[in-house]
């Protein structure tokens, strides 16, 4: 049967990896190319690469980068983060890229992931949703509140006021064949995913989902698939700053009945 | 020197497979066209492919690489990969119906929609399509692809749709998705792989391996 799948995710700035915490305060964490071949490794069953450089002008560092990496590692990369045309989704699976992830150009022309996936097939486009909670409208009669969540774009500081969870659903309608979500509340925090966010998603859509944001430890992991329901788990800091490796990560949740491959 | 001729139809990404080739092929050369007689040349012929089957089958067919590609079959060793190898079957169930290159007799059949949310928020196990992951390959029968390849091996697989040949001594290798599915499929000189050995470390570099050095023997 399939494998839960663990992900360690490289946030590349102009040519490096960096991690920052709510999608501010960057340091170095290393050379992309050094960080893929240790995380290949150490037994990854994918890599992502959010390209958060902001100014356009560094794109050609990122295909070298891209170029690069996918000449090391013989595993799938996803490589994300100013994805705007079908041109760019072409440059970045020439440059050795297995798929791509859409953000906020989905947002602003959702036929956009339509026309890439017909073009490029629905396997290599990845939608990713920034997801933040929000207050509820609604409340539940016992007093409890339904929790409900916005998608954020440019790095989480820009609201578009769509609801997440119709928003997933919306997406694999236009041909997303998979999806990265992250809560923008929990990312860089260290204190687990959005479980309920996860949750709420996974259930609402038939495609493989991969839980992103707050992963400080191994049980965090756990959570997003056993709570979250996610398809795979996608972690940065834990990993980059040596905390734990993959193939630790792996042991724990294979000790926890989680089908990972090893 | 021979040659592995790659079939490039403007469909999807070589570049890995280009690179995973290279790695294993020892002194043969690597030759990435869709230049038809060129390619008849070649020595092994690998079908990539990713995308709806329609797309691909209306490439192949413009470019006249259906019909290379039939001949060709008569004898070289040929590798189909993912898309690549399900338009060896006759038909596909995708984009409405599509016929095939017919090289193995069977179809191409989509995985079961998982069934809407029964009861919410109970914590069941849901499989999602597409099939995308890590997944293990039961070897159903031996191959000289195989050799050197453990049983049970792990391969990375995306794909929303199977190969179902007719005739069970066609499937080389089954993964279970709940139900078991043809991973990996053969006839005579042809071999085709659903999942990706490009994107599948060393145990795919080593099936690749494989059949750059088979000469369409001992099947």
């Amino acid at each position: 049967m399939l494998a839960k799948r663990v992900i360690p995710c490289l946030d590349i700035d102009a040519g490096r990896v960096v991690k920052g915490v709510k999608f501010e305060q960057l340091r170095d964490a290393g050379d992309p190319v050094e960080v893929a071949r240790r995380y290949d490794q150490q037994g990854a069953d994918e890599l992502v690469f959010l390209d958060i450089t902001a100014s356009s002008d560094e794109r050609p560092t990122l295909f070298k980068t891209v170029e690069a990496v996918a000449h090391e590692i013989y595993i799938p990369l996803t490589v994300g983060g100013g994805v705007r045309t079908s041109a760019d989704v072409r440059a970045l699976l020439s440059a050795g890229a297995d798929k791509v992830a859409i953000n906020t150009a989905a947002v602003l022309n959702p036929d956009f992931v339509h026309e890439a996936g017909q073009r490029f097939g629905v396997q290599c486009i990845v939608v990713a949703i920034d997801a933040k909670r929000v207050k509820p409208k609604t409340r539940k009669k016992d007093g409890n509140e339904t929790p409900q969540w916005q998608v954020f774009t440019h790095g989480g500081r820009k609201s578009t006021g769509l609801d997440a969870i119709e928003w997933a659903k919306t997406m694999v309608e236009k041909g997303a064949g998979e999806l990265l979500v992250t809560s923008m509340d929990r990312d860089g925090t260290k204190a687990g995913y959005d479980v309920e966010l996860l949750r709420a998603i996974s259930d609402a859509v038939p495609v493989p989902v991969v839980a992103s944001g707050g992963v400080g430890t191994l049980e965090h992991l756990y959570q997003g698939f056993s709570e979250g329901g996610a398809d795979a788990v996608l972690a940065a800091s834990i990993f980059h700053n040596g905390t734990y490796t993959v193939a630790q990560a792996k042991q724990y949740l294979a000790e926890r009945d989680v089908r990972v491959r090893r | 020197m021979e040659t592995i001729g790659v079939i490039d139809y403007g469909m999807g990404n070589l570049h890995s497979l280009a690179k995973s080739l290279e790695r294993v092929a020892g002194n043969q050369r690597i030759f990435i066209s869709y230049d038809t007689k060129a390619l008849l040349e070649c020595d092994r012929l690998v079908l990539p492919g990713v995308g709806g089957v329609r797309a691909c089958m209306d490439e192949l067919r413009r470019l006249e690489l259906d019909q290379m590609v039939i001949e060709a079959a008569r004898k070289r060793p040929l590798l189909g990969i993912c898309l690549g190898m399900q338009v060896l079957l006759e038909r596909s169930d995708e984009n409405g119906g599509v016929n095939a290159l017919g090289l193995i007799p069977g179809s191409v059949v989509r995985f079961p929609d998982p069934p809407p949310e029964t009861e919410p928020g109970l914590h069941h196990e849901r499989l999602k399509v597409p099939h995308m992951g890590w997944n293990q390959v039961r070897q159903t029968r031996a191959h000289p692809v195989w050799a050197g390849v453990p049983d049970d091996s792990w391969f990375y697989f995306v794909h929303s749709y199977h190969a179902a040949p007719q005739n069970p001594a066609h499937t080389l290798g089954a993964a279970d998705y709940p139900q078991p599915f043809a991973a990996a499929v053969a006839r005579d000189n042809i071999v085709g792989f659903q999942f990706h050995p490009e994107k599948s470390q060393d145990v795919g570099l080593k099936l690749l391996a494989n059949f750059v050095n088979w000469n369409g023997e001992g099947a």
